[in-house]
């Protein structure tokens, strides 16, 4: 497989379920501020702050967190690299690139999801009541994708590329999202364990489709057991363990080589999987979740790079520059 | 009834007789759809235009995300070719790719049609398609031209003529694979019992063509494109995807020991012949155009000592110059020793003298082209004008008169086309796609450029034109 090709086949992986995973976000918060008590306000303050972009957000609008800014910011602002919009026109465009490699219907959904979201924003949906439903629809379509690609495309090495984009993408979310948790205020230390509390971390799970495969298992919302749900386990398909496990597996299909590492990516994403594999939600604690999320971060970058550098950089024939993705 | 009060005009309407008699070619089509209501048929239409946009068939693609994406609209009713007509198309095509192909080996090697002095020396030494390092050069088989994707239009006695040879890249051909696969959506019950001929092996063949060009029992094959900017991506990566060919930009390339290369996830892999659709001075930046980003440095070298094979093979698009056209009917006579069977439009070179003087007295009524140009750009049309854009075209002929050519206005045929006010003439072309491996073929299809502007003579996508399928019928 040609590396240009391979590379637009991870960054396609990526794109999707960024999007996929930015549309839950704003879903989630919309459903939260309904339940909010009347003197309190939303906030959107701590999912931008999340996703990396705050100093972003503030630039172009300001301390003013407020609901339409935000929805605009984080779906429609075309400034925003990360926004829904920019991500599913790079989804887009890099399934273009490879067009002749995924099959038809995906690429016709990917399309016309597209010129649904140009629609929207053409609409200027963000400032209308019925906001919600249009996330809704965009997570529906991701998931037809998904749907779609596995039923039909044969798992050869352009399937490890997509899954190990997408799986990657997810882990760093699901960090994301979790350290959501860590910036939302709460009144006073009192309000610790109450019915706001819990309000949160409902959501939290709800964000990353986990609250009834959560209740199932453990039942009560109880904080270092999510935490411990959405970081090691190894059974829910967004948790960062398993995301990373996936990924691994996925390297180790493309590189044939099934046990220990064969290059520096499988390396380091091994010694990931592998520190995961046995820390205990306490050593979390302990160390400070932020904290821990934020260096989980840092090393899953690391991966992204090692990879980079193994499957996706081609020799420059001449002057031309290579653009990396982000 | 639908065609009730359809008017040709004084223009040959290929379904419709002067005297308004249905032609026999259209009979089976006209008693079918001929209940059909127009509310039904604008539905279709709606729906064809989805389908289209779905797909992404689209051209001048954005320049940068903004950019407008543009389809070429699919009109509803095809233009039908019974088998007669089709094998005097046919024959008179393979007439004409055979005599171009022995013309440009000639050129590029004893060049005894110049020392014969059937075409002057300084058309060719001046034509910017030619090109000297291409001299001595000897691709697979002596064929240059494999794709080529001619220009035919019928003017108002129905007479068929050739407008133009497109040897370099030319694109379309998707277009009119795409086009059936939605007609027959549209119309499935017409299909049955017309007998239709099908185009859908098309990719099929294209692969088999370049894979006779390399000597090795499973040569590798690419499709080199320029990328997703290039108003032809959409067929670029259609075509790999219908070959099962790797789909590659000049980056992905490498030469190494004149071999050329793909950088994959796997290292370097062999590449053995190249379906470009980029343009030759773009191939290579050592050997051509040293600003150029698309192509492959070294790619040239790789392919003078036989090492890959490209087509179509550089230079070729000499026989592509409009003023190299002019002198086909005098290259066809030279090398076989017939008369073209399908005519020329006559061509007035602004390069001779008393040509020169012709067109600049006669503009008003001539169709000028440049000689180097594409697209529908770079070209007046007399009676449509302005005296002030005639003028313009005066100064611009004298200034450089090589650069032109110009041709009596032809009344281009019509096909019936829907419209928002109902069935209607419009002008069309036909371009037929013909492919020359071991031998040549001709696909039995082609795509039909219309003018979708009443009146409109001008066919091309970037200018308000539109595309209609082309039935070609079995014996």
């Amino acid at each position: 497989m040609l590396s240009r090709v391979a590379n637009s086949l991870f960054w396609l992986g990526r794109y999707m379920e960024r999007a996929e995973n930015y549309a839950r976000f704003i879903d989630v918060n919309l459903n939260l501020s309904i339940d909010l008590p009347p003197d309190l306000k939303e906030q959107w303050d701590p999912l931008i702050s999340a996703t990396g972009d705050r100093e972003l957000f503030v630039e172009l609008f300001g301390e003013d967190f407020n609901r339409e800014n935000s929805i605009y910011f984080l779906a429609f602002d075309q400034r925003n690299q990360n926004a829904l919009i920019s991500t599913i026109q790079n989804a887009r465009e890099n399934a273009r690139i490879v067009r002749e490699n995924i099959p038809r219907e995906t690429w016709e959904v990917l399309n016309e999801l597209h010129f649904y979201v140009a629609r929207q924003h053409k609409r200027g949906i963000w400032k209308k009541e019925d906001i919600g439903s249009c996330f809704k629809e965009i997570k529906n379509q991701l998931q037809l994708l998904n749907g779609i690609s596995a039923g039909t495309i044969p798992r050869t090495q352009g399937w490890f590329f997509t899954k190990m984009g997408q799986f990657l993408e997810r882990a760093d979310k699901t960090s994301r999202i979790l350290d959501v948790k860590y910036h939302f205020l709460l009144p006073s230390i009192e309000d610790v364990g109450s019915p706001l509390d819990f309000l949160h971390w409902t959501a939290l799970l709800k964000s990353v489709s986990g609250f009834n495969a959560y209740r199932r298992m453990f039942g009560k919302i109880d904080p270092s057991r999510i935490v411990q749900y959405l970081v090691l386990n190894r059974f829910f398909p967004r948790s960062i363990f398993f995301c990373l496990l996936e990924a691994e597996r996925c390297l180790h299909e493309i590189s044939q080589e099934p046990l220990g590492y064969s290059n520096p990516a499988e390396k380091v994403i091994g010694n990931l999987r592998a520190d995961l594999e046995y820390a205990d939600v306490n050593d979390l604690f302990k160390f400070g979740l932020h904290e821990y999320l934020d260096q989980l971060q840092i090393r899953m970058n690391e991966i992204s790079k090692a990879i980079d550098d193994q499957y996706f950089k081609i020799q420059p024939n001449f002057s031309t520059e290579f653009q990396q993705q982000t | 009834m639908l065609f009730d009060k359809y008017t040709c005009g004084e223009h040959f309407d290929e379904m419709f007789e002067a005297s308004g008699n249905c032609r026999s070619t259209y009979h089976h089509f006209k008693s079918n759809l001929n209940k059909t209501s127009l509310k039904k048929l604008h539905q279709l239409q709606h729906s064809t235009y989805k389908a289209q946009m779905s797909m992404g068939m689209t051209f001048n693609v954005y320049h940068d995300n903004k950019g407008i994406e543009k389809i070429l609209p699919l009109d509803l009713f095809p233009r039908i070719i019974d088998h007669k007509e089709w094998s005097y198309i046919e024959e008179g095509l393979k007439q004409r790719i055979q005599a171009l192909n022995l013309f440009i080996d000639d050129l590029y090697h004893d060049q005894k049609i110049l020392k014969d002095e059937v075409i002057p020396e300084h058309i060719i030494t001046s034509s910017t398609g030619f090109l000297k390092k291409c001299r001595g050069v000897n691709p697979p088989k002596g064929v240059w031209c494999h794709i080529t994707g001619s220009d035919i239009v019928r003017d108002q006695d129905g007479t068929f003529y050739v407008l133009e040879d497109n040897l370099r890249c030319p694109s379309g051909v998707s277009y009119l694979l795409e086009n059936r696969e939605i007609i027959k959506q549209a119309f499935p019950k017409l299909f049955t019992g017309l007998g239709v001929r099908p185009v859908s092996d098309y990719p099929g063949r294209l692969l088999n063509m370049l894979q006779s060009m390399s000597a090795k029992e499973n040569p590798t094959v690419v499709l080199l494109t320029p990328g997703i900017y290039n108003s032809a991506y959409f067929e670029h990566s259609y075509l790999a995807q219908q070959m099962g060919v790797e789909l590659v930009t000049g980056q992905d390339l490498l030469v190494k020991d004149k071999q050329v290369f793909m950088q994959s996830t796997q290292g370097l892999l062999p590449v053995d012949v190249i379906y470009r659709r980029i343009d030759d001075t773009f191939l290579d930046p050592v050997a051509f155009n040293p600003e150029s980003m698309l192509g492959v440095p070294g790619i040239f070298e790789a392919y003078q000592s036989g090492n890959v094979a490209i087509a179509n093979a550089p230079g070729t698009g000499v026989a592509d110059d409009k003023a190299v056209y002019a002198y086909v009917p005098r290259i066809i006579e030279y090398y076989l020793g017939e008369k073209a069977r399908i005519d020329n439009v006559p061509t007035y070179l602004c390069s001779e003298k008393d040509d020169l003087q012709y067109v600049l007295d006669n503009i008003a009524e001539l169709v000028v082209k440049e000689t180097n140009a594409a697209g529908g750009y770079g070209m007046l049309i007399g009676p449509k004008s302005s005296k002030a854009q005639h003028d313009k075209f005066r100064g611009l002929i004298k200034k450089n008169p090589r650069n032109y050519i110009a041709q009596p206005t032809l009344s281009l045929s019509t096909v019936p086309t829907l419209t928002d006010n109902g069935v209607a003439p419009r002008h069309v072309d036909l371009r037929p796609y013909i492919l020359y491996g071991n031998n040549i073929e001709v696909l039995p299809g082609a795509l039909t450029r219309v003018a979708l502007v009443e009146g409109s003579l001008v066919v091309n996508s970037s200018q308000g034109g539109g595309s209609k399928d082309t039935w070609v019928l079995f014996e």
